[in-house]
């Protein structure tokens, strides 16, 4: 199979992290070889943050290179906006319809830029959901990451049992029934 | 079947060094290295620990192995600076049990202060550094590192990149190797480094790289792979991938080992390619010492010595192909900040507020240097702050840095920080040292040190008391301060900013990411109170954000409740309450 590309990416905090370990373990499961690249120490704290997946029958590099990424699932706007370029022809985008202020925009040294999505959609395959809101009426707003991966499995070929099973062994054993729950809401 | 696990390339060098047998573990956390021992301490045949830096976990390594048995030390690359003393001479003593130090650099600078190479420095200290590609043979060449290590009586650095670090892949498991302790003898000839020992030990060091050079043509890890000869590369790590993925139709030979390099091996290859490149991340190593073999290559005329390589960036060179579709849209940057509730935050906030300047040092507080906090002149190395404040006022005068303090955390302080404490009250300085004690070393992702009462295998220890420590070198003035409380700061601040001797101030509250730490509290807006004057914004919390009306924002799931804002607010237009 040839490889296939993956990005998420977010802001520092958002739970990137957890999400590229489902999505890591799922492409074992399924019998891939796979590839992840994360973002660890200074990068965490609040800044821009980006994970790379890459999966098939053999994958070389890490990283997912500018013009290569099937889907991008990006947990905040802005970021949609930064990592669109790494985007190849008919790529993805699968973005939290939410918004955080980077301290250049809080400081009015720069300016958060409107209509992101509806920019986005001119030129790409968009999917915006606002996660925060669902995850807030599911009663566990942290579970936002997980809708929107639930989203974007829409556009991976992995069976749904495969996703639940996989989410049940990778988040802590609490969270196991609300972060299925979550995942359903993105993927149905 | 041999169990398949996915690992992260840190995960997988603590895995090799379980299987190898490896007894004692020593380090000094630092990104990208720091997982390796959080690893570690999963197994528990290995002794594992923090030492306070990079030059004792060396040493704490260096004894195991003299003793007789397998020792991992492990380290980022600017702390190989700090083990480089014990380094460079156990090179000539040489080993028992096998010693292998892993190096973690930073091409890209992700995390680091630097982009140093540490392949230059194991040429300088005349140890063989090996170097694995993914996380794969991240696990088999720790394994290997020792047998080399053992066989050639050598130290043996394991070189990793933060991408190879931080990657994950799918490692075969196997079982720990028992390899029974070294015999120990008493050999001073070879242990004790004095003039006489140490010059008879440097002519067997000169022996070995010439022997190790010679072998390395033998050796598996280092391997040419014959495709479409008119292009060949020399590579090595992870930039082996980036060949594979960009030219996979060309000629490789994949080193195994990067110092000292299979010459015979390398003459052989560069025989059969017609065009050659070398393709090494940061310093021209392999390039410099192919080249200085006469033989003709294309290396970092074509490539940087900057930064992280990829696939992309080698098609643009050697093929001309680019992938980019579109360019990157200019959009606002994202830096890191220091996190809401931080209290770093509010010690920054007190001295900006008294215009003070600050000497830096290493850790989440550097982000102090950034607006909007805008207080950190100067960051080095670790410990550096209260040196470098030093030498300002032995430059400059007393009343030079009246204005002036030092900065650094509880775990730089414990690590080199606490030697230059020394220094200032020897030297007779007068300058005003802020230890911000979060209670952990909180950059790297919170892990224990001598005065956290905690070691990384979990036990309860006595902790080193900072201040009786600083009382016990003899500096009078010591204050503790809450770190969240504005007022007693800013009087302590300026106490001791004033005086014409040594002074600590020590501000405690615990990182806000710590495991157990509650918040009960939350800050909410009133906004008909709000006199838009954008105060509470200054100290650049996250949480904050102002509406279109110019009234604040507070993003909830974001707040931790330390009430900074509120104490800035002089109109009461923001509540800090009970979640």
């Amino acid at each position: 199979m040839e490889t296939k590309n993956i990005m998420i990416v977010g802001v520092g905090g958002q739970g990137t992290l957890l999400t590229s370990r489902i999505l890591g373990g799922i492409t074992v499961r399924a019998g891939y070889d796979v590839k992840l690249s994360e973002v660890h120490g200074m990068a965490q704290r609040g800044g821009s943050v980006v994970t790379f997946v890459r999966y098939g029958s053999e994958v070389a590099e890490p990283i997912v290179e500018e013009g290569c990424a099937d889907v991008l699932i990006a947990f905040e706007k802005l970021e949609a906006l930064r990592y669109a370029h790494f985007l190849k022809k008919d790529g993805v985008i699968v973005v939290n319809d939410w918004r955080i202020d980077p301290i250049t925009v809080v400081t009015g040294a720069a300016v958060y830029p409107e209509n992101i999505i509806e920019g986005l959609s001119k030129t790409h395959k968009v999917y915006a959901i606002n996660a925060m809101q669902e995850a807030e009426k599911l009663g566990n707003v942290k579970a936002f990451n997980v809708i929107v991966l639930g989203l974007a499995a829409r556009h991976m070929d992995f069976d749904k049992e495969l996703w639940l099973d996989v989410i049940a062994e990778t988040v802590p054993p609490k969270t196991v029934e609300i972060n299925q729950k979550a995942f359903l809401i993105g993927y149905e | 079947m041999a169990e398949k696990k996915i690992m992260l390339g840190n995960e997988a060098i603590a895995r090799g060094a379980y299987e190898a047998g490896v007894k004692v573990s020593a380090a000094y956390p630092g990104t990208p290295s720091t997982e390796i021992s959080e690893n570690i301490v999963k197994y528990p045949e290995i002794y594992a620990e923090w030492s306070p830096n990079e030059k004792v976990a060396m040493e704490v390594a260096i004894g195991a192995s003299i003793s007789g048995v397998r020792a991992l030390v492990s380290m980022k690359h600017v702390g190989v600076n700090v083990a480089s003393d014990p380094l460079y001479t156990i090179s000539y003593a040489g080993v028992n049990g096998g010693l292998v130090l892993v190096a973690a650099d930073d091409p890209g600078l992700y995390s680091s202060q630097n982009e140093q190479d540490t392949r230059c420095v194991a040429r300088a200290a005349l140890v063989p550094v090996i170097e694995p590609s993914d996380s794969a043979e991240a696990k088999e060449f720790t394994k290997l590192a020792f047998e080399i290590s053992e066989k050639y009586d050598t130290p043996v650095i394991v070189r990793t990149t933060t991408r190879l670090s931080h990657s994950q892949g799918v490692v075969e498991l196997c079982d720990r190797a028992e390899p029974a302790d070294k015999p120990y003898e008493r050999n001073p000839a070879k242990y004790v480094m004095m003039p006489g020992n140490a010059k008879g030990r440097h002519v067997y060091v000169e022996q070995r790289m010439k022997k190790l050079s010679e072998d390395g043509a033998d050796f598996a890890i280092n391997r040419a792979e014959y495709r479409d000869t008119s292009i060949g590369f020399i590579t090595s790590g992870i930039p082996y991938q980036y060949v594979r993925e960009a030219c996979p139709d060309a000629s490789v030979l994949k080193l195994g080992m990067v110092y000292p390099l299979p010459k015979k091996l390398i003459e052989e290859f560069a025989s059969k390619v017609e065009k050659l490149y070398i393709f090494e991340e940061l310093e021209p190593v392999i390039e410099e010492q192919v080249r200085a073999w006469g033989i003709d290559v294309i290396g970092k005329e074509a490539f940087t010595v900057q930064g992280e390589y990829s696939a992309n960036l080698l098609r643009r060179a050697v093929t001309g192909e680019d992938m980019c579709l579109t360019q990157a849209e200019k959009v606002p940057a994202r830096p890191p900040i220091l996190c809401p509730g931080c209290p770093h935050r509010s010690v920054f906030s007190v001295l900006n507020k008294l215009k003070i300047h600050a000497a830096g040092d290493i850790g989440c507080y550097t982000l102090g240097a950034v607006a909007p906090l805008n207080v950190i002149d100067t960051t080095v190395c670790m410990g550096a702050s209260i040196s470098t404040l030093h030498g300002m006022e032995k430059a400059k005068g007393k009343d030079y840095i009246k204005n002036w303090v030092a900065v650094i955390g509880d775990s730089t302080f414990m690590h080199t920080g606490v030697n230059s404490l020394m220094n200032m009250v020897y030297n007779q300085g007068t300058g005003t040292v802020l230890i911000l004690d979060n209670s952990t070393t909180g950059m790297t992702g919170h892990q224990d040190h001598a005065a956290t009462g905690k070691t990384l295998m979990g036990e309860v220890v006595p902790a080193i008391n900072i201040y009786h420590l600083c009382k016990a070198m003899g500096i009078e003035h010591v204050q503790e301060i809450d770190a969240v409380d504005l007022k007693e700061l800013e009087r302590a601040i300026k106490e001791e900013t004033k005086r014409d001797a040594v002074s600590v101030i020590i501000t405690k509250s615990p990182c806000v990411l710590l495991k157990g730490n509650v918040f009960p509290n939350v800050c909410r807006p009133v906004p008909e109170k709000c006199k838009k004057c954008g105060a509470c914004l200054r100290p650049g919390c996250p949480a904050l954000t102002k509406n279109a009306d110019g009234t604040i924002a507070i993003d909830e799931t974001m707040c931790n409740g330390c009430g900074l804002c509120q104490k800035l607010c002089a109109f009461d237009a923001i509540a800090c309450e009970k979640r």
